[in-house]
């Protein structure tokens, strides 16, 4: 089966000779729910903007779903949709019609627009301002709207920038839910986000990009696998006036009722809760104190910054 | 992309630039008929009165065909100009570049629309310009088609200038500095035999003179340069004109980074 994404030997050098992308090979398979993770001009955007024929790259190949975006390219546009991280629409045009135009440029006649339309504004709570100028949405909504146009042509990959910058919480929330339906459609989604709670909640593979290369590419549950140990805070019912001391187990006071305990990976969480009730301190609830993917995500870069200046 | 699907792509521009200048036509189609309505009045009825004739026609009748033809360069030039640099200013031209839409459609879409308003207001003028002036049409097929040429030309040198544009200012400096004395030295309110002979051969190396005077002779009958050299002219500048602007397309000319 063709990868739905295939990137070999991608060199990006801006005027100025920046050089944003550093001979970067990449493979995303069909079905994929793949993040695209790295600091602020890593190169994510400078990659998402190659995929979609918005960057011009310096050399290297970039084929989707075994279509060449050189040779093919007009294959290879029609099975990506892609939101970018700014707004890039008519804000004087309404959504309705920026759907409806956006399906035509693909080719699709206007009644079948006109239906795909309404049923991307719909799901995505658009519906009801789909005649209101564009300007008039809130961010929020913007967002949603970015979203339903890039899916008017029914891509097969889908790739989102960013898109839940600036987003509530609970609207940051059914996005995912929105997200997780066309995944289990079988759209193919490359995600780069910010939000590594995100990646962690939605995507089964990563790349972590820094400095125009690859530094890490997995799955995210074997990238988790690396994270040595975690920090766990625990809610107590005695009120402790020191911090307890259990061999094994670097143990913080926060306060009166609560404990920060580092675990390594091959200790047991049993041997601990043991511990704690030998002294007896009853545990109420426990929760990791910081996000997994993000501790680990500044571990790998920082690991790789320090790289950079050994050489 | 199939014929069936480019077809479907150049109406949808096409039709999306038509509806943006209907949108706003106060800003678009209203200011030209009111400049246009103002000429007439003055350099055709009240000027105009005591100029008397001009070569062998009423000064009204002169001017009529000029102010036509002036309406349809600018407003066709100004169309894309703005449409476009519009589009790239708004980052919205990447939902096109993102699109299989052939480049050559993009160009073709654009152009074409830009030429609805630029003849739009042409006819309306040409409507308005019955209430001051009686003119018959010498020859439909001269006078339909170099309008259709020179719409078609300022289009495409619109689209030039939008593609090369980094700000509003560089929108305007063209239309603001080349377009409006090309047009007005151009023969629209005088004939190049009033200049003495040096000045008549300048005037000669304006290409507005020959859209301008080719456009009378399809309304009155009368020129002062040969009509085959203004569709000749006219003819090859938009030919390379149109290769220009497609090859920043392909390029993607300060459209892709």
């Amino acid at each position: 089966m063709q990868p739905a994404l295939a990137i070999s030997q991608l060199n990006k050098t801006y005027e100025g000779d920046f050089q944003a992308l550093k001979g970067i090979s990449l493979e995303v398979q069909p079905g994929d729910f793949f993040a695209l993770l790295g600091p602020n001009g890593a190169g994510k955007s400078t990659t998402i903007g190659i995929i979609c024929s918005l960057v011009l790259k310096t050399s290297g190949r970039v084929s989707i779903f075994g279509c060449d975006i050189d040779t093919d390219f007009s294959q290879a546009k029609q099975y990506v949709g892609v939101v970018p991280q700014e707004f890039n629409f008519n804000q004087f045009e309404k959504p309705i019609d920026i759907l409806i135009n956006q399906a035509g440029y693909f080719g699709i006649p206007r009644e079948i627009a006109a239906e795909r339309a309404e049923k991307y504004l719909r799901q995505l709570g658009l519906w009801d301002k789909s005649h209101v100028p564009s300007r008039t949405l809130s961010g929020g909504m913007k967002r949603r709207l970015m979203i339903a146009r890039a899916l008017i042509h029914e891509p097969k990959l889908l790739v989102l920038d960013e898109p839940t910058a600036g987003v509530d919480i609970e609207l940051r929330r059914s996005m995912w839910e929105f997200l997780r339906e066309i995944n289990a459609q079988g759209t193919t989604i490359i995600l780069t986000t910010h939000y590594l709670e995100e990646a962690e909640s939605l995507c089964r593979n990563v790349a972590i990009i820094d400095h125009g290369q690859i530094i890490q590419n997995t799955s995210i549950r074997e990238l988790l696998q690396q994270l040595n140990k975690e920090l766990f805070v625990l809610d107590v019912r005695e009120q402790l006036s020191e911090c307890p001391s259990i061999e094994g187990y670097p143990i913080t006071l926060v306060d009166g009722h609560s404990l920060e305990v580092e675990v390594e990976k091959s200790q047991s969480i049993n041997a601990l809760f043991g511990a704690l009730s030998q002294a007896g301190i009853h545990v109420l609830s426990m929760r990791n104190k910081t996000n997994r993917l993000e501790e680990l995500f500044f571990d790998l870069v920082e690991k790789n910054l320090s790289g950079d200046k050994n050489d | 992309m199939t014929k069936r699907e480019k077809w479907i792509a150049f109406e949808t521009i096409v039709r999306r630039e038509i509806q943006r200048f209907l949108r706003i036509w106060p800003q678009t189609l209203l200011p030209p008929v009111i400049t246009i309505v103002l000429y007439f009045v003055i350099f055709g009825t009240l000027i105009g009165s005591r100029i008397g004739e001009m070569s062998g026609l009423p000064y009204i009748q002169f001017v009529a065909p000029g102010l036509i033809m002036m309406s349809v360069i600018t407003n066709s030039y100004s169309n894309v100009v703005s449409s476009f640099f519009g589009s790239k200013f708004q980052r919205n031209i990447e939902e096109l570049l993102v699109s299989p839409t052939p480049n050559w459609i993009i160009l073709l879409g654009f152009v074409i629309g830009s030429m609805c308003r630029g003849l739009g207001v042409g006819l309306i003028v040409t409507v308005l310009s019955l209430y001051f002036a009686d003119f018959s049409i010498h020859s439909l097929p001269i006078t339909v088609g170099i309008v259709l040429m020179t719409s078609l030309m300022f289009s495409l040198a619109g689209l030039i200038n939008a593609v090369f544009a980094r700000n509003f200012d560089d929108i305007s400096i063209i239309p603001t500095f080349v377009l409006t004395p090309l047009t007005y030295l151009g023969g629209v309110f005088y004939s190049i035999e009033l200049l003495g002979d040096f000045w008549s051969k300048v005037s000669m190396i304006n290409p507005v003179l020959y859209m301008v005077n080719a456009f009378r002779y399809g309304i009155a009958g009368i020129s002062d340069i040969p009509v085959y050299w203004a569709f000749t002219m006219v003819g090859l500048f938009s030919v390379v004109l149109f290769f220009v602007a497609l090859n920043l397309l392909e390029k993607g000319s300060r459209l892709r980074s």
